[in-house]
């Protein structure tokens, strides 16, 4: 990365190289926080605090940490700033804490984090490290808020909470699917978004790595 | 990277360093925000105890409408009395059947909620006099599919009929399980009788497939099969003579628990047929 300016740093994770589309990173909490777009907001805005403070602290000391322990150095300050953000999120927005539960703790070993640590803030300055975080964070945040709203929607006829689709449960007429609460859904979601990406931005389809052969035939086999 | 970073002593000053000033900022966050944690825990536990007693509206002064109408006590499950050895406010259920001094192991068939341990007192919270509750408020716990549920149960004055149920604190799928929340489903409570007319201390109250038919059974999740079973052992358990059944046979039979002071029971002498 030679040529680092501040605008592209910050923008171009969100459409152009985005951490879960194209990096396909991170997918594992995008699976889990998205039944709800509230939630993840506040999921979002935790990854961002993560990954660019992360950024920063792993920037600003990257001349000093020995490359025998550069990783497990890296994971000590991610998992810090994880926990502060878990306690910060336990003493003023406990419901979300509640909800989130578990995941909050997870962003450690969210690849996001590390990969950015690792791949762009060990050879860049501390505030192009920073921005860079921040532009991950929001690319990973897109992801999860498109996603989010598609599962709130079609699993629970809300949005942000608020009914826009009556549900069944409450008096209403539309019948909520299921699926769209459970993981799996996600990946739906997250592929049909992939591919909806790779067709405005061609030029982020990879080559094949190999090409399929036509089925062997009997005569070959034997 | 400067060659020197490699060396074992650079090695050892970084790790050590950083461990400091991480554990130095982790334990600040953990120590300046625990007030802040444990009043959101407590006013959590509160706002859950008045809103299962239907006494809840948003935007209300949870701790002044706790203090005015809520009496907590402690009561030891296996006579139903009162227990005034410990102090309703700080004791807690959880950590007390830790303790082999007051909870016991439960075992094999006798475990139906999946505790394996319980704890012999427990904190029930009355609702209006103290004497004569209107509503009492017992907490629940067990497993759901995922993991343990916390819950609140209140019942009216006879010791026998439901107003409601909730959970605080649960890891059911959302939209499945997790519609125990749901305030359309725990709505259906109001008004089930936990005892059937036998006068037994194994409750007749559980869920059911195919909709409820009579004031025993509540409809089942739909989706949720082993969250709704672990609804029903729940409330087995809970109210069977391990837990709370003798305790609420006193309501139930009009003999107040003791060390409640005395007054004038309206009650007829109402014995079991």
């Amino acid at each position: 990365m030679a040529d680092v300016n501040a605008k592209s740093v910050l923008t171009a994770p969100i459409f152009k190289n985005n951490p879960i589309a194209l990096q396909i990173l991170g997918i594992c909490s995008a699976l889990a926080v998205t039944t709800s777009m509230s939630v993840s907001l506040v999921m979002t805005l935790a990854v961002i605090f993560v990954t660019a403070f992360s950024n920063l602290f792993v920037s600003l000391i990257r001349n000093h940490i020995p490359s025998s322990i550069r990783i497990i150095v890296q994971m000590t300050i991610i998992a810090s700033l994880v926990i502060v953000v878990d306690q910060i999120l336990k003493a003023y927005a406990y419901e979300m804490s509640k909800q989130l539960s578990v995941f909050v703790g997870l962003i450690i070993t969210n690849c996001i984090v590390m990969g950015r640590a690792e791949g762009f803030a060990m050879t860049n300055s501390p505030g192009m490290s920073f921005l860079d975080g921040i532009g991950n964070g929001l690319g990973y945040g897109f992801v999860l808020m498109v996603v989010g709203f598609f599962r709130e929607l079609l699993g629970a006829g809300s949005v942000f909470g608020f009914t826009v689709l009556p549900t069944v449960q409450n008096g209403g007429w539309y019948v909520p699917n299921g699926l769209l609460l459970l993981p799996p859904s996600a990946f739906f979601i997250i592929g049909l978004l992939i591919w909806a990406i790779r067709s405005f931005n061609p030029e982020q389809v990879e080559d094949n790595e190999f090409k399929m052969k036509h089925n062997t035939k009997p005569k070959e086999a034997v | 990277m400067a060659q020197g970073n490699n060396s074992i002593k650079k090695v050892l000053i970084v790790a050590f360093s950083l461990c400091i000033v991480c554990s130095v900022i982790v334990s600040t966050a953990a120590v300046a925000l625990r007030p802040a944690q444990q009043l959101n825990q407590e006013l959590d536990r509160k706002t859950n105890i008045l809103n299962v007693a239907r006494l809840y509206e948003p935007g209300m002064d949870v701790e002044e409408a706790f203090r005015e109408q809520i009496t907590a006590r402690v009561v030891e499950l296996e006579t139903g009395e009162y227990a005034d050895q410990f102090d309703p406010d700080t004791f807690d259920g959880f950590e007390a059947a830790r303790d082999p001094a007051t909870g016991r192991t439960l075992s094999g068939d006798r475990d139906i909620a999946g505790l394996s341990r319980v704890e012999n007192f427990a904190t029930v919270y009355l609702i209006g006099d103290p004497d004569s509750p209107e509503q009492i408020v017992l907490p629940i716990r067990g497993q759901g599919l995922w993991g343990r549920m916390m819950g609140f149960l209140a019942v009216e004055g006879d010791g026998n009929t439901v107003v409601s149920i909730t959970y605080y604190d649960h890891a059911e799928t959302p939209g499945l399980g997790g519609e125990v929340n749901n305030p359309r489903w725990q709505a259906q409570w109001e008004g089930k009788e936990i005892y059937d007319e036998e006068g037994n201390l194994s409750p007749a109250l559980h869920l059911t497939k195919g909709g409820a038919s009579n004031e025993h059974e509540v409809d089942a999740l739909s989706g949720a099969t082993l969250t709704s079973n672990g609804v029903t052992n729940m409330i087995h358990f809970w109210f069977s003579e391990e837990a709370f059944g003798p305790y609420l046979a006193k309501f139930r039979s009009g003999t107040e628990p003791e060390d409640a002071e005395d007054n004038d029971t309206d009650f007829d002498d109402v014995e079991g047929a």
